[in-house]
């Protein structure tokens, strides 16, 4: 099928596909999935630019569906996620400036590439240890969570990083903000905006959404539940992928029409995943998250290793 | 109880079943009635085709699932 706009020739069936598994994604970890979906449209010949544009014109469909399934769950907390949304915009823009500083001294995809290694792998390495270590220090609970679909439902989640998020949550600097849907009393605003600001530094900086550093950074340093911070994330995802499909569009970096055909398989998948997260505990959602930085890590070491462009 | 996880799943891969024949109906509509105006406008109107872009996407995604809702409870009542 030919898209005119990105002047591209790609089977629709193949965007579907595509679109299908980043949708149980996004909808199961509440991530963009712009590491598959940028490499899969380079893969089909669309040009670099049409790939992020399109990616996220798509993005912005898909996470509208899986936030509402998530929302009629109980699982996003809005007060949250518009907080956050401020911070993501601001970082953002911080990290596209810092993208710009390294192409002027000239080394921008050696440091850049280096950074996503590091950053990808770190998470990585600190979820599986984590989720390891929570489900062995809650294996009964956990086990009944599995076999009760009501005990499943109540968004109740531990952590072995516990200790650590509850002296974050203890930082008292003014103004102190409560989020009683995330079960959160109390919790500074600038921690809100700081995590918000770090994940956009990152989405602006490495490309793509951030949704892979910021559900983490909501579990253990914010102290929302996993469920929740997937939720929330997805309807964060809404408003900063709209804001960067926008800005594509106007830059002529968007081909709507694949991102509509890229979409019917994403909400289909999006739906899916987001009624899975219903059958799994907190703890086994993080150490299921574990492969898709690595996954991030293998794309970026190929492009390195090998100077072609995924 | 696991009569009832069953009945919700067959509810929901209805509710899916009726949702893909939408987005799909949804895209060729797209394709057929504005491909050649969207083009037009992606290189001479960038920010309408911009906020065109938003809309359709967004449309795709709010109001199908709006219309699933409705049509699956249209479904349920004539059962």
């Amino acid at each position: 099928m030919f898209f005119p706009i990105s002047n591209s020739e790609i089977n629709p069936l193949y965007l579907v596909v595509v679109g299908f598994l980043i949708g149980i994604l996004g909808g199961f970890f509440g991530v963009g999935g712009s590491f598959i979906a940028g490499p899969a449209l380079r893969l089909m010949g669309v040009d670099w630019n049409y790939a992020v544009g399109t990616d996220l014109a798509h993005i912005v469909g898909k996470s509208i569906v899986a936030a509402r399934k998530h929302r009629t769950l109980g699982n996003v907390d809005l007060k949250l996620g518009l907080l956050m949304a401020i911070g993501t915009i601001g970082g953002a823009e911080a990290g596209a400036q810092a993208i710009q500083a390294l192409k002027r001294a000239g080394n921008v995809n050696t440091v850049v590439s280096w950074v996503a290694i590091f950053v990808y792998f770190s998470i990585s390495v600190f979820m599986l240890w984590e989720s390891r270590k929570t489900l062995k220090l809650h294996k009964g609970s956990s086990r009944q969570l599995l076999s009760d679909t009501k005990a499943a439902e109540s968004k109740a989640d531990h952590s072995a990083f516990g200790p650590v998020t509850k002296r974050i949550q203890g930082i008292r600097i003014w103004p102190m903000v409560s989020l009683p849907t995330s079960g959160i009393q109390e919790i500074s605003l600038w921690t809100i905006l700081l995590v918000a600001l770090i994940g956009g530094f990152f989405s602006g900086f490495l490309g793509g959404g951030a949704g892979y550093i910021r559900m983490p950074s909501m579990v253990y340093v914010l102290g929302i539940p996993t469920h929740l911070a997937v939720g929330t994330d997805l309807f964060e995802i809404v408003i900063s992928a709209s804001y960067g499909t926008f800005t594509h569009a106007i830059k002529g970096n968007v081909d709507i029409l694949i991102a509509l055909v890229m979409h019917t398989g994403a909400v289909i998948g999006a739906q899916i995943g987001v009624v899975a997260t219903q059958y799994f505990a907190g703890p086994k959602i993080r150490l299921a998250f574990v492969p898709l930085p690595l996954i991030g890590v293998a794309i970026v070491l190929y492009t390195l290793l090998t100077g072609h462009k995924l | 109880m696991k009569k009832d996880s069953a009945t919700s799943l067959r509810v929901f891969a209805i509710e899916l079943a009726i949702y893909a024949v939408l987005v799909t109906v949804y895209f060729f509509l797209v394709l057929h009635l504005l491909g050649n105006w969207l083009y037009r406008l992606e290189t001479q109107h960038r920010i309408i085709y911009a906020v065109v872009a938003i809309l359709l996407i967004a449309g795709q995604a709010v109001l199908l699932d709006a219309l699933t809702t409705l049509l699956f409870r249209i479904l349920r009542r004539w059962r």
